[in-house]
């Protein structure tokens, strides 16, 4: 029994925050707002091995697992830092299992980048596998392939603009391979301009099917929801990090705000927030390794824990801060932007807590019968 | 990150599989509290601890196995697993026993130690006064030496658990009230036999009484009865609360709040499973009860590492009793207002407004978190540097 991140992890992680703070990327995302241009941090994610992170040794990768994806993930959530790796890293998860070597070869040396185009997994109420519309939040059936050609419309697709390659799920749970110069994508950044997200229109795209099935495309949603939950991780602790130190300094009637016990009890809030989806984190990290049959219902609680906890979180920040927190003066705005598209995004957490219970209910089924 | 046991514990665990597959058939069927059940229980503990699995990580000298935490828990876990009670006394050997351990005369342990983890003679904890629980450094409970050594005691604790079946209480009471309020306490063991000593249950919403009020007036205790230092009764006390949350944290789910039987639960109207609104509450709930379950691994992970269960534990409660209210809500939602009266979750329902106070307050310990773990500055205090003596008059003062 060891429920801690190892030596290696935790250096993964140290490493992590040291290549990201060579860039100032928050003042970069606020800067963004104003219409400037985002650096450019894939050439770092590319010294540092990120992109290779999920992809086999034989195929050029680190052949790390969904954890240590994770745990990059927190630090990139840390400082709001604008890297593809949401899109790619699932799309090398699929390619690797099943795609033409030579193109994850490209993609785990990050040369070229590869966008995960995510399709819902079934639920036990017998849905199919589906995407995510563009408005509303009726769920449409995933593209189609018929005669070496990918036909469908998938909305709202982290890292599609700027991709090379696309991973796309299918309505049977397969998963293709298409050039993303085949496709139409039209750049959909909204709210979160540190988030790059894209609609994807595949036309007859051309398309080359990958040797793999249901378990490995499912698992692609999960790694997903994981990461997007990690991030989260990230921003909660920095705005935590923040929002305490603030209510040490800052007096009103004669003492600090932080000693009043309705500020204090909503910074511990967070505190309870951050320490609960850290936990689930690590059950994510384990299942994704020890127990393949609950990633789905641990990636879920992960991100479900997370997405909560990261919009009180931020909620909080502002309202600690007082009427500044709500301004472009502090950063406070740009970790409530990541917070409100970020829960919205792969389904969002409303979907993730159907999801877990589904998980659940699916076994208690099981059991009774 | 690693939730398999070492071979070593493999094999512990294989042995304490292998002991209760064996005896099993002599553990008792109830966990009532009526006297037949509660002698098979004490009987059932005596059981245990001739084979060491009773207390698991006290000193062997003392009866116990002398192994660390890992071993508890696993021992904890095949319990559960084999559907048979654990030990009784889990309050007197879980917390007082280990606090007579670190702080008791060598002639207490002797006395005491044995017939506890025998349960030949159970415990019980008096602390909490009616006007001492969040700030259990108020109690007014009052020990005055006598020119022989002996102490008369007089006061009234609250909220003691299996006061009606112990034969001691270890107690704090006020010894100094001449001086601030947590410098003038000592603790005394107390025998629940004495004259004076009565014992009145506290029943509950559910109708049943798991708690109960213990007067004392005027109780004679014989000299030497002190625990710890006279006057440094606070530290003995806080030893006590640390045990406290080792015992809660290790019995982990030990309630049987768990996702998956509340899943089953749902199944009983399955219309309720397809219902959104159930679904996303349930899911909602179920994520609280699995962080709960891994943070226990991540708690016992360090304690595994020889540090000691900080503040931050506290927040595991927290999260407990709110999950288990919103299960109970979600639960009588689903069966209706038969769920109320459901053996299964109607005592969930009832039990969780108080226990929401039990082993401190939601507030105090997110007081404590704030404080401890993050480092915000604490409330201003009335109480600083004041003898406890004067501490009545400040407060009307501050009040006026």
């Amino acid at each position: 029994m060891n429920f801690a991140l190892s030596d290696e992890q935790e250096f993964l992680k140290e490493a992590a925050r040291g290549t990201l703070a060579r860039v100032k990327t928050v003042a970069a995302a606020r800067e963004a707002l104003d219409g400037a241009a985002l650096p450019d941090l894939w050439p770092a994610a590319v010294e540092a091995g990120w992109p290779g992170l999920l992809v086999s040794d034989a195929n050029g990768g680190a052949e790390l697992s969904a954890l240590e994806a994770m745990i990059v993930f927190e630090e990139l959530g840390r400082v709001l830092a604008s890297v593809p790796l949401l899109g790619h890293l699932p799309a090398t998860f699929l390619l690797d299992r099943g795609g033409p070597a030579e193109v994850v070869a490209a993609l785990a040396a990050g040369a070229e980048r590869a966008a995960y185009v995510p399709a819902r997994p079934p639920t036990d109420l017998g849905e199919g596998w589906t995407v995510e519309p563009r408005i509303g939040i009726t769920r449409a059936p995933a593209p189609s392939f018929a005669d070496g050609r990918v036909t469908g419309t998938v909305s709202w697709v982290p890292d599609a603009p700027g991709a090379d390659h696309l991973a796309v799920v299918l309505d049977d749970g397969r998963a293709a391979l298409v050039a993303a110069a085949d496709a139409t994508i039209e750049p959909a950044t909204v709210y979160d301009v540190t988030r790059s997200l894209g609609h994807v229109e595949l036309d007859g795209a051309p398309a080359t099917p990958l040797d793999l099935g249901e378990r490995d495309t499912a698992s692609a949603w999960y790694i997903a929801q994981a990461l997007i939950g990690a991030e989260a991780i990230g921003a909660i602790e920095v705005a935590l990090e923040v929002s305490v130190a603030y209510a040490k300094e800052r007096h009103t009637f004669g003492r600090a705000i932080g000693s009043y016990q309705a500020v204090k009890h909503e910074l511990v809030e967070m505190l309870r927030g951050l320490d609960n989806a850290r936990s689930l984190m690590y059950y994510a990290g384990w299942a994704a390794q020890d127990k393949p049959d609950e990633f789905a219902l641990a990636a879920s609680a992960l991100r479900l824990a997370a997405g909560k906890a990261l919009d009180h979180a931020a909620r909080t920040q502002i309202s600690v801060h007082g009427g500044i927190g709500a301004t472009w003066e502090h950063d406070a705005p740009l970790y409530f932007r990541r917070a409100q598209l970020a829960r919205r995004l792969l389904g969002g957490t409303a979907g993730a807590a159907d999801r877990v219970a589904g998980e659940l209910l699916t076994a208690a089924r099981a059991e009774a019968a | 990150m690693d939730l398999n046991d070492t071979p070593e514990l493999a094999d512990y665990r294989a042995r304490v599989r292998a002991w209760l597959e064996e005896h099993k058939h002599e553990a008792p069927a109830s966990r009532g509290d009526d006297d037949a059940s509660v002698a098979a229980r004490r009987a059932w503990q005596r059981r245990l601890a001739e084979d060491r699995l009773a207390a698991v990580t006290w000193p062997a000298e003392y009866g116990g196995a002398g192994l660390g935490p890992l071993q508890q828990v696993v021992v904890n876990q095949e319990i559960g697993r084999a559907g048979v009670p654990g030990i009784f006394d889990i309050i007197g050997v879980g917390m007082l026993g280990p606090t007579l351990i670190a702080h008791g005369s060598e002639d207490q342990k002797q006395r005491f130690l044995g017939p506890m983890l025998t349960a030949d003679e159970v415990w019980c904890q008096l602390f909490s006064e009616p006007a001492a629980g969040s700030d259990l450094a108020g109690v007014q409970t009052r020990a005055r030496r006598q020119e022989d050594g002996s102490w008369r005691l007089s006061g009234q604790k609250v909220w003691t658990t299996n006061a009606q079946h112990a034969a001691f209480g270890l107690l704090l009471a006020r010894t100094n009230p001449d001086v601030p309020k947590h410098k003038g306490l000592t603790m005394f063991v107390v025998p629940m036999d004495a004259d004076g000593v009565a014992v009145r249950p506290l029943r509950q919403i559910s109708g049943e009484a798991h708690f109960n009020e213990v007067f004392l007036d005027d109780v004679r205790l014989e000299p030497g009865s002190e625990v710890g230092p006279v006057d440094g009764g606070w530290g003995v006390g806080l030893t006590t609360l640390m045990f406290e949350r080792v015992t809660i944290g290790l019995g982990g789910e030990g309630f049987g709040w768990r996702a998956d039987r509340f899943a089953h639960a749902l199944l009983d109207d399955e219309a309720c499973t397809r219902d959104p609104e159930t679904r996303h509450r349930f899911g909602a709930i179920a994520t609280e009860f699995l962080a709960l379950r891994f943070t226990g691994y991540r708690m016992l992970t360090s304690l595994q590492r020889g540090q000691i269960p900080g503040a931050e534990g506290a927040l595991a409660k927290v999260t407990t009793i709110r999950a288990a209210i919103a299960a109970g809500d979600l639960i009588c939602d689903v069966l209706g207002p038969a769920g109320l009266s459901d053996k299964r979750f109607g005592e969930l329902v009832s039990d969780m407004p108080g226990l929401k106070s039990a082993g401190g307050t939601e507030e105090i310990l997110r007081n404590m978190v704030g404080e401890r773990v993050l480092g915000l500055p604490p409330e201003p205090r009335l109480d600083k540097g004041i003898p406890f003596s004067e501490l009545r008059a400040k407060e009307r003062e501050a009040v006026a």
